[in-house]
């Protein structure tokens, strides 16, 4: 307790040093060049071009105020974009997860599958998804469900082989119990094999929850139209460099929430052994 | 015939044998203990008894049925009592229950199962997590797991070898009580030589491996009911005690080099009865 305490003093502290500097470097530079005072009463404090923190606050607290709004195509709330992203994120990772579940329990079971497949995951693994990019445009034909497909392929990975190394590690023992319980194929599987495998399952998927999201930023900005990382390219556009960091923050907030939520359901399915 | 037969069983790993040369029957109800020294293919024995491995040669008949895969007729009770860590007591049972009767409803599972959780002394402890007992609640569980889809016969992979002396004192009473309200027909490895003699009808000696061969069977005399608190007043005890602990000391590995004859069929002996019997193997050296 007292030690929780104690690190969330140094927490505020770091923050508040943190925005102090940011705060100092952003200051406006009042007249210093040359000295000549009616210049400087002139044109006045020179503001910088980096927005201070209390620029961004600002604009965060107006994202925050009405963060659902949409005034067509090219100005829509952080929320509406943030939703964009998520619903992106949460349909190629759950279409990756229906594959890559089933397949990895496949691989995990026959040595036979593992080793016929495993060059093909071994070469396709280290692919960045985003390589994928023009070859989803072209045969997909629609920048939407060429994000998705982005996403489908980048959390694929951690999951299959979570799953497969799950599967394969199943302690003997229980497998030897449900063998002289006679127990059907369907219920090994379900019964004994899942429940052995869920914790490295879900490690897979928290994994890979997590790559979606560094990744649909990403392939946002390159297919545009919606999403937060096509807000915050186009706040590049726009030279909106509070928003900029608006969108930012946003993403790290979410990011965070979906590792969070993943991290619980990891804890749900652990079991001490 | 015997309710179990195991006829010239041998197992090979590549060209190294394990054992060979396996003989040995079970009557229906008898508790048959097996004692050797580690690597001898006790474990083997007993997982091709189980269906759980195949021997190289030989075969096991079961109640006139050849042994050709793991069974719901036999129950094993492991030696890491391999309870499902995501079960709690209960479900670790009505999981082993519901395979024997898939057609039970929710509410004859759970009688079930607790006429089994009770008989084992687990009363109370029904819904916790294998992680929250100890090593000894633990065993029982896999005691009562076993007993509970009422097998025909019982396999037990050294299963209190891991307890301490006295919840090991406790468990094998209440087995021993077990056995003989139902008259469960067990095979039991065991390292441990007073725990033989306390449960078993008939003790089967193993020498060393490799090539390891059932050297001889200890015939229990000691009248039933066996008690462990005075099982050791009883003028055959040490008599049988001593043979034992002597053939694992000092004979089991006397067969590998030739120095004592691999017996053809194991001598069945009582040293309980008599000091004879010993004369008897000391004969068969070459």
């Amino acid at each position: 307790m007292r030690q929780g305490l104690l690190a969330a003093v140094i927490s505020a502290l770091l923050m508040a040093l943190g925005v102090g500097v940011w705060h100092l470097a952003t200051l406006p530079k009042g007249g210093a060049a040359g000295g000549d005072s009616e210049y400087a009463k002139l044109v006045g404090a020179q503001k910088s071009a980096f927005p201070t923190p209390a620029d961004v606050g600002q604009k965060l607290a107006g994202h925050l105020r009405d963060p659902f709004y949409d005034r067509g195509p090219n100005d829509k709330g952080i929320g509406v974009q943030l939703a964009y992203s998520i619903g992106r994120v949460l349909l190629g990772f759950g279409l990756a997860g229906a594959l890559a579940v089933p397949l990895g329990f496949l691989i995990g079971m026959s040595p036979v599958v593992y080793r016929a497949l495993d060059p093909f995951i071994q070469v396709l693994k280290p692919i960045s998804p985003l390589a994928w990019m023009p070859l989803a445009l072209f045969t997909l034909k629609d920048s939407n469900v060429s994000a998705v497909f982005v996403i489908f392929v980048c959390s694929i990975w951690p999951m299959l082989i979570n799953t497969a190394f799950g599967v394969a590690s199943v302690r003997r023992d229980w497998l030897n119990v449900a063998r002289t319980l006679e127990v059907s194929p369907l219920r090994k599987a379900f019964a004994v094999v899942l429940p052995a495998a869920a914790p490295t399952i879900m490690t897979g998927m928290r994994i890979s929850i997590g790559i979606a999201w560094l990744v649909i930023v990403a392939a946002e900005m390159l297919v545009g139209g919606t999403g937060i990382g096509y807000f915050v390219w186009n706040e590049w556009n726009n030279l909106s460099i509070a928003n900029i960091l608006s969108g930012i923050l946003a993403i790290g907030l979410v990011g965070m929430l979906l590792d969070f939520l993943f991290a619980r359901l990891q804890k749900a399915v652990t079991y001490v052994e | 015939m015997s309710f179990l037969q195991v006829q010239g069983l041998a197992k090979r790993f590549n060209d190294a044998k394990v054992f060979e040369g396996i003989d040995f029957e079970m009557e229906r109800g008898e508790f048959v203990c097996i004692i050797g020294h580690s690597g001898c293919g006790k474990t083997t024995i007993l997982n091709v008894l189980a269906g759980l491995d195949r021997a190289s040669e030989g075969v096991v008949v079961m109640d006139g049925r050849e042994v050709a895969g793991p069974s719901l007729e036999r129950g094993v009770v492991f030696q890491g009592h391999a309870l499902m860590p995501w079960l709690s007591v209960l479900g670790n049972i009505a999981f082993a229950v519901r395979s024997r009767w898939p057609h039970w409803n929710r509410i004859q599972v759970q009688t079930h199962c607790q006429k089994f959780i009770d008989m084992v002394g687990l009363t109370g402890a029904e819904h916790k997590k294998p992680a929250e007992l100890s090593g000894g609640m633990k065993q029982r569980v896999g005691i009562a797991r076993a007993f509970a889809i009422q097998p025909k016969m019982l396999l037990l992979d050294e299963p209190f070898g891991a307890l301490d002396a006295l919840t090991r004192g406790t468990i094998q009473d209440e087995l021993l009580r077990i056995c003989a309200a139902t008259h469960q027909t067990v095979f039991m490895i065991t390292h441990d030589v007073d725990e033989a003699i306390l449960l078993a009808e008939r003790i089967v000696l193993m020498s060393n491996g490799p090539n390891a061969c059932i050297a001889e069977i200890v015939e229990n005399t000691i009248a039933k009911p066996r008690e462990r608190h005075s099982i050791h007043h009883d003028e055959q005890y040490y008599r049988i005690r001593n043979h034992l602990v002597d053939f694992l000391v000092n004979r089991s590995k006397l067969y590998q080099s030739g120095e004592l004859r691999r017996p053809a069929q194991p001598p069945h002996v009582r040293p309980g009865l008599h000091e004879a019997a010993l004369a008897k193997i000391v004969n068969l050296r070459t």
